[in-house]
Parts: C-alpha cells; structure tokens; sequence
C-alpha cells in the first residue's frame, strides 16, 4: 500500500519539475491535470478497506482537479490566443534548480516533523512541501496569468497532500468545502482572466502595473 | 438560534437582491438588511445567549466582543450607499448589492465559527465574495486591483488551509479523533504535537495575516482600497480584516493552550511592529489620498497584532481598538468617496482646496484623519493608550517606544497630505466644482454618524462593551 | 609480456569496432523513413579515402590545428582502455581510475576545441564555444552520475563501481547519463550530426576546416567516444558484470547494439532542439543523475 503511494507522490514530484521547466503552457496545464490525477488517486490505496466517504473525495478530486479546471484553464488559453511562456521572470533552468533545490530540502526537511505510524515511510508530507515550494516558484517566477493559476494549482495540490494526513478524522464537510471552494476561486480567476484579457488585450501581468508606488 | 438567524437573514436579503427586478429599489435592501442585523446583534450583545460547548457556530463571547461593531459599520454604509448607488445609476447594481449582503452573511458566520475547518471555509467565502464588490467601477485599473487581491488573498487562503490541516494534524498525533472545534482544541491543549503547532502557528499568521492585511503581506491593499468605491473600502478596512483577526485570535488561543504562547506574542509583536514601520514609510511617501487609507489600514493591523502581544490587557484595549478602528476607517472612507467623487482625482497633484467645494466632507475627513491617528478625545487614543499601558505593564518598553515612534510619523505623513488636499485654492474655481457634485444630507450624514460614535466610545465606553471585551478575553485565555 | 599483448589486442578491437556503430545508427535512421540507407561499413570507406588524401592548410593554421585532433584521439583511446569490458574488466585498472576517465574525455574535447580555435576562422571558434558551452552543462551530470555511482559501490575504481543501482535509481541513472550520450556525442536533439547550416552546427562547425588524415582522425575519435558511452550506459544500469563470461559479453554487445539502435530511432522522431531550450534539456539530465546520487547517498545510509 505504502509503495503504490509512494510511486503517486513521485510521480508528482516529478511532474513539479516538468512544469518549471516547459514553457509552452499546454503541456503545463496538461501536467497540473495529470498531478491532479495522480494525487486524486492516492485516497484509494491508502486504505485497506473501501469506504464511500473516501471514494467520493478521491473522485471528486479526480473530477476537479484532473478534468473542470483545467477545460477552463484550456478555454481561458484559447481565447487569450496565448500558448507560451516567453520572458518568465525566473528563467526555466534557474526555477528547474530552485525546484530541485526545494525538493531535497523538503524531503530532508520532512524529518523534523513526526507523523503517525500509519503514515511513517509515505512520502506524503515531503511531497507536499515540494509542491508547495514548486507552486510558489510559479506564482512568484511567470508573468502570464495562466501560468500563475497553474501554479496556485500546484500549490492547492501539495496542500491537498497533508489533507489526505486528515482524511480519515475530519468530517466529510471540510473536504466537500474544499473542493467546493477551489471550483468557486477557479472559476472566478477564469472570469477576471477574460476581463484582463479584455481590457488590456494581453494575458501579461506585467502590464498590471498602473498601481504603484 | 438567534446567532444564526445573523447569517441567514443577509444571505436571504442577498438572494432576494439578486432576484429583485428594479435597479432604483434595490439598493433599499440594504438599509432593510442592516436594520434587521444591527438589531439583532445589539440584542445579542445585551442578552449573550448560552452556546453549547460543541456547537460549530454560535454566538459566543469573542463574536459578541467583535461582530455588532461589523453589524453597525454596515447599517452605516448601506445608509450611504442609497444615495451612492442612486449617482451611479450608470452601473447596474444587481451583482454589488447581492455580493455585500453575501459579505455580511459570511461575516457574520465567520465570526461565530467556532469550528478550524468551517472558520477556514467561511473566511474564504468571504474573500471571495468581496471580488465582485472590487471590480464595480469596471475600469483597467480596478480589474488590476481585483487580479492582485486575488492572487495575493488566494495564496493567503491557501496557506491559512496548509496551517489549518498542520493544526489538525497535531491534534490527531496527540491522540484526538475528528472533533476540531476550539473549545476541544483548547482543551487537549498540551496533548498536541508541538512541530506540528509550532508550523500551523507560522502558516496560519501568514495567511490570515494576509487577509489583515500585515506587512509584508500587504501589497494587495493599496490597490484594492484605492480603486473600490467608499463602500466598499470601509466593509473591508472596518470589517473583513476584523474577521482575518478575530481568526487570529482563535487559533492563536489553541497554540497558547499548546504551551507556546511565548512564540506567538514574539511573532505577533514582531509583525504588528514591522507593519507598523512599513505603513509608516509609506504614509510618508504617498501622495494618493485613498492609497494613504489602505497605509493607514495598515498600520492599524499592525497596533491589533502588536497589542494582542502585551497579554490579557492587550487583548482586551486590542478589542476595544478594533470598535474604534472600524468605526473610524468607516468615516474616513465614506468621506473620502464623496470628496474624491467631487474632485475627479486622488493625488496631491490634482487635488486641491477641498475645503471650498465640499466643506462638511473635507471637515470629517480631517477630523476623521486626527482621530485616526490617535487625537484626544476621539476612541482611537484611549485605546492605543490602554495598549501602550499593557506594553509597559508587561516590561516591553522597547517595543513601546518603536510603536510611538511609528505613529508619529504616521501622523507627519498623514497631515501633510490631508491638509494639502484640503487647503488651498481649488483648480478651475470652486463654482466649476459645486457643480459636479451637492454634499447631500445623504453623504454626509452617514460618516458623521461614525466619527460621533467613535467619539462617544472614547468619551463614554458603555459598560456593556467592557463586559463583553472582558468576557472574550477570559474566552481567549481561560485561567488554567 | 602477455599483459602487454593483451592491451595491444584490446586496443585493435576498439579501434576496429568503434567506426561500426555510426553506420548501424545511419542504417536505423535510413530503415525508419523507408530509405535504403548507406552501408553499415560507410565509415570505414570514408576513413580510408580521407587517409589517402592530402592536408589542405590554411595560412593562418598553426601547429595546433594539426595537433589537435592527434592529441584528442590519442586521450579517447587511453579512455577506451580505461573501460572495463563486461567481466574481462579494464586493460588498465588502478584506485582513481574514473577521474582519469573523466579527464581524459576533457581533454580530448579541449584539444577539438582548440585545433578549431587554431584554424583561425571565426566560424569555428563559434561551433568551439557552443561545444564547450554546452559540455560545462554535460559534464556536471556526468560527474554527478559518476559520483552516484561511486557512493552507491564505495569505490571510486571503475572496475568496481559499475555495480548498478536497482529500482528507481537505475532508472533515473539510465535516462539522465542518456541524455549525456546524446549530447556528448553531438546527436539529435542537441546537435544535428547532419546539418551543414552554419546557423545549427555545433561540432560539425569545428572541424570544417580540416581535411584528409585529421578529419579521419576527428572521425574516428567521434565513433570511439560514441562506443566508450554507450558501454559505460549500459555497465552503469545493468548488472552485467554479475553474469558468467560468455552471456556477460553478449549481453554487452546486445545492449550496446540495442541503445544504438534506440539512438536512431530518437534521432528519427525528434527534431533538433533550438539552443535556448538545450540548457533546460542538459539541466534535466542533471538533475536526474543528482536524484539518482541522492537516492544512492540515502539508499546507503539505511
């Protein structure tokens, strides 16, 4: 059981590097899809035992994480007319390495904080540390709004990571508010996005920049 | 049950708003709305009802400390915006007045949460929900307002979410089942793992200090405060960081009981004085009279975290602070609006001898401006005083002395720019002016109604305000 | 006396064999879109002919330009016997070995670069620069791959550090220290061994100014650097050296032979890399082989 976990959190700590290093924001949105897919699957080898509760959460993530969002983030890249990231503000290679960077720490730095015994040998919590770190690099270092929302996304799913810690102790109404909540942010961010896009003709926060000091 | 009938009635009124069919009426709602709330929450606040131990929501003593202040700044501003709303027919009002209904309901439920996760999820809701609010105006520069709130109050969020799970997490290690609501948090205190509280505590002052409204974690706020409309500057200045604080002040009793309370008053004391400092500098620099709210927003949030570090009387003057801080952030944006609606700009550059065009505005804009920034006899100063006397009583002058510093060169920063756009002579003549716009009793009225209850709470704190800041404090801190 | 027989005989299969692999590379390519292809032996025909010719020299070229290539090839066929061959081991082999290894391959590269800087035209220096530019990159992962290599046997002699790691860090090793073959030896998608515009030339630009012995030297070297990584591949993933003699050898020849062939077929599918994106691709296969390391570093400390 712990295994097959383990092979889903690598793989998505894998599919973190990728994402820093292409540019061409299909294969990006496509990327945040198939982490969301893998994490949404983890739920059903955690436990030995199926329960529904458990179920609905795993396939609802699967839904949302793997499917809704990023249709929207594909409608929101076609109407822009924008496929590529062309002058991040970290560059590919330096975010790939600050990326790696922030994967060993966080594996090394997960030892500080003892887990219970269900969960000792998985590598939830330093999986979600570095999609965390990877989902800030993202936020912090592209410029187009479509990357940055694929880089809140990466962050909401290394928080989803030490939510499936909780999944078995917390009520089913903190995970359905959850997910409820993420549809909701998504879709506003598509609205604004197309308001963006409306009004300054361009996809590029930079040009957001009317407001300073 | 009465507590609830405080969330349900605005998210009613918000759907009957987003089904009412005249856009002249509509704004009426809200008024409607107000009155309802602010009674019931007045009612509350003079007969507390008895809350269950285990109940999710309910009206307990740190909501009857904080939420009718809420309920009042808002009956206020809907008084305001009937008339607002009624100059800007141009812009359909269906999705604003629905959304600010929406903003009360989950105000409402997010001060009475007493459950972790439901607290999380009704902060959120309430970010998102103010969003629409953000971009009324319809122009570039509010959508750029919107998109920076949003990115930056999203990452917030998301981070409050990551603390709230490492939160819960320690509260699984240390043997507990799913029950996180705080009273059982509170109670397991020393049973939770002391990593994990000690991450959740970083996480959770982040993101809730982002939604405050702390430095660094500030930027959004100038842009969102300077391209909203009044209104709406005074629900989130007075209002939606209440709410980020009284969060604060929840999860940071749980770390407390965790037996960290060293850590937290450090922190908060650290990042109430950084705040501080940052709105200090910059209030020296602006030169956008709006802009200069959010700063002073700022620095406000920054009084609340630093004097929640000085102890049980912290806490307490730190409450009677946030009354007086929302009332007066109230008058100062709702006269702000008028005197910017009438003057076409926002800078010192443009603007000029306000005191010639909207004489009443320009009047409680100064008088607001003195009070905010801590003039006898106004609410503000007796607060900040008695903050400044729990700093003292607990041995930290240094930080004293820091915090003095700060809000006198806040006040340097804040006159010179207020006293510049209000004295002087008005561009292109006063009479060009008059005409764009009439101080009607309308706008007027409603900051002045603010400004006098600020006074009157530094004059005469009711007796009944002290008891409820003293009942949420020993909520905050039960003797062990 | 045998000892020195041996490494004679060793050297005479290297030499011979290296020039075979590009043909078999050419002939994959040719088979994957549907041409006849040219001979497998194409290679041996074009040394033999460049032999016979004469040097055309510029005015400008110095003795290094020469030089060069004779010290370049001389350094990889040290390297060469430096390699141990399945379980018959190295010809040569001493503690240290690999560093000596690393440098010779270093050196070998600096003698192209400079033979190109020495023919005194801007053209080459350019294709020096884009070589040496990208090898910084490729040489880290190779180092870093050879380091994993090194911790997870605990030795630093080649003959004994190809014991390969299981599981996950067999397979990062494999894709990362691929990377490395493609990019050392100038393949698609870093370098087009095709191309003749002078705007995508990496290494075929350094030697376009020689002709005759040095350029067959420069190609020979090229094939023996081409064999030299595809065995040093195949040791360092799979265990090898743990079968008996004779499977042993024809599992070598058979995965040589095989990752060949898998280097036609990428060489087929993908298109050349435009050079913005080469650091990001070399950046990768960096990071492969210091996940493999650390995978190798923790695996050893359990």
């Amino acid at each position: 059981m712990s295994s097959s976990v383990n092979l889903l959190i690598g793989l998505a700590m894998g599919l973190n590097l990728l994402a820093l290093g292409s540019s061409r924001m299909p294969s990006v949105i496509r990327i945040v899809a198939a982490q969301g897919v893998a994490l949404g699957l983890i739920p059903f080898f955690m436990e030995d035992r199926f329960g529904w509760l458990v179920a609905l959460v795993a396939a609802g993530t699967v839904a949302v994480k793997g499917l809704v969002i990023p249709n929207l983030l594909h409608r929101a890249m076609r109407t822009a007319k924008i496929d590529r990231e062309i002058e991040p503000s970290i560059g590919f290679v330096p975010s790939m390495l600050l990326g790696a960077g922030g994967t060993m720490a966080a594996v090394d730095g997960a030892q500080l904080l003892p887990l219970l015994s269900e969960h000792a040998g998985t590598l939830l919590v330093p999986g979600a540390l570095a999609s965390i770190f990877t989902g800030f690099i993202l936020l912090i270092g592209r410029v187009t709004a479509i990357s940055q929302v694929c880089g809140y996304l990466i962050l909401d799913n290394g928080i989803y990571l030490i939510g499936l810690l909780l999944i078995h102790s917390t009520p089913l109404l903190v995970e359905s508010g959850i997910l409820l909540d993420l549809t909701v942010a998504v879709f506003v961010i598509g609205i604004i996005m197309d308001r963006i896009q409306r009004a300054f003709d361009s996809l590029d926060t930079r040009k957001l920049t009317v407001l300073r000091e | 049950m009465k507590g609830l009938l405080l969330i349900f009635v605005p998210v009613a009124g918000a759907a009957l708003a987003a089904a009412w069919p005249s856009e002249r009426t509509r704004p009426w709602l809200l008024p409607a709305v107000g009155v309802v709330h602010t009674a019931l929450a007045f009612w509350l606040l003079m007969h507390p009802p008895v809350v269950a131990p285990a109940a999710w929501l309910g009206f307990d003593q740190l909501a009857r400390a904080v939420l009718p202040v809420v309920s009042l700044l808002f009956l206020v501003c809907a008084a305001y915006a009937v008339p607002y709303l009624g100059l800007r027919a141009e812009r359909p009002n269906r999705v604003f007045v629905a959304s600010l209904l929406a903003v009360l309901g989950l105000m409402s439920a997010a001060h009475q949460a007493r459950h972790l996760g439901l607290l999380w999820i009704t902060t959120e809701a309430v970010t998102l929900a103010t969003v629409p609010l953000l971009h009324f105006n319809g122009t570039p520069r509010a959508f750029e307002a919107t998109w920076k709130y949003l990115l930056i109050g999203g990452t917030g969020i998301a981070l409050s979410l990551l603390g709230t799970f490492c939160l819960g997490y320690a509260y699984i290690l240390g043997g507990g089942g799913g029950d996180l609501t705080f009273v059982t948090l509170m109670a397991h205190g020393a049973a939770l793992s002391r990593p994990w509280v000690l991450t959740a505590w970083v996480l959770l002052l982040v993101g809730y200090g982002t939604k405050m409204g702390l430095a660094p974690m500030h930027t959004w706020k100038p842009d969102a405060y300077g391209e909203a409309p009044g209104i709406v500057g005074a629900m989130l200045a007075g209002g939606v960081t209440t709410v980020a604080f009284a969060a604060l002040l929840r999860v940071r009793a749980v770390v407390d009981a965790a037996g960290e309370a060293a850590v937290t008053s450090r922190t908060l004391l650290v990042i109430g004085l950084f705040s501080m400092l940052v709105a200090a500098v910059f209030l020296l620099g602006t030169r956008d009279f709006k802009r200069m709210l959010a700063y002073s927003s700022v620095e406000q949030m920054g009084i609340l975290a630093s004097g929640a570090a000085f102890g049980a009387t912290g806490v307490w003057a730190v409450l009677f602070h946030v009354w007086n801080n929302s009332l007066t952030k109230g008058a100062l944006f709702l006269s702000a609006g008028t005197i910017r609606r009438a003057a076409g700009a926002r800078t010192s550059e443009e603007v000029r001898g306000m005191s010639a065009i909207t004489p009443q505005s320009a009047a409680i804009f100064v008088a607001g401006m003195l009070a905010i920034s801590a003039c006898p006899p106004f609410g503000p100063f007796f607060s900040e005083l008695r903050v400044l006397r729990a700093a003292f009583e607990t041995g930290h002058g240094a930080a004293a002395g820091m915090f003095l510093g700060c809000l006198l060169f806040a006040f340097f920063g804040m006159t010179r720019l207020v006293l510049s756009i209000v004295d002087g002579r008005p561009r292109g003549g006063v009479r060009n002016a008059r005409r764009r716009i009439r101080e009607t009793a309308g706008v007027v009225a409603p900051p002045l109604v603010l400004l006098g209850l600020s006074l009157w709470l530094g004059l005469a704190t009711p007796e009944t305000l002290r008891d409820a800041w003293a009942a949420a404090v020993a909520q905050l801190s039960p003797a062990p | 006396m045998t000892a020195f027989l041996e490494i004679i005989l060793r050297l005479a299969v290297w030499l011979a064999l290296a020039p075979l692999l590009p043909g078999i590379l050419n002939k994959t390519k040719a088979w994957v879109a549907g041409r006849r292809g040219p001979p497998v032996l194409q290679l041996y025909y074009d040394l033999a002919r460049l032999w016979r010719k004469s040097v055309v020299l510029s005015t400008l070229a110095s003795p290094g330009f020469i030089a060069g290539p004779a010290v370049a090839w001389v350094a990889l066929a040290a390297a060469a016997l430096l390699v141990p061959l399945g379980p018959a081991g190295g010809a040569l082999s001493f503690k240290g070995d690999v560093l000596l290894l690393v440098y010779l391959l270093a050196a070998a590269r600096f003698c192209t670069a400079w033979a190109a800087l020495e023919a005194g035209s801007s053209f080459e220096g350019m294709g020096a620069a884009r070589e040496v530019s990208y090898a910084v990159l490729s040489e880290a992962a190779l180092i870093t791959a050879v380091l994993s290599l090194s911790v997870q046997s605990g030795s630093v002699t080649l003959g004994t550090m190809l014991t390969p790691p299981v599981g996950a860090g067999a397979a990062l090793l494999a894709a990362g220290l691929f990377a490395v073959l493609l990019a050392e030896n100038c393949r698609v998608p870093f370098d087009d061994p095709n191309t003749h515009l002078e705007l995508t030339m990496i290494h075929e630009a350094m030697a376009l100014d020689h002709s005759g012995p040095p350029l067959a030297v420069i190609l020979h070297g090229a094939s023996m650097k081409l064999l030299l990584f595809l065995v040093l591949l195949s040791e360092a993933v799979l265990p090898i050296r743990q079968l008996p003699a004779f499977t042993a050898s024809a599992a070598l020849a058979g995965t040589v032979l095989s990752v060949t062939v898998g280097v036609g077929l990428v060489e087929s599918l993908l298109a050349r890399f435009s050079f913005r994106r080469v650091p990001l691709l070399l950046t990768t296969a960096f990071l492969l082989c210091l996940f493999a390391l650390l995978l190798a570093w923790k695996g050893g400390a359990q």
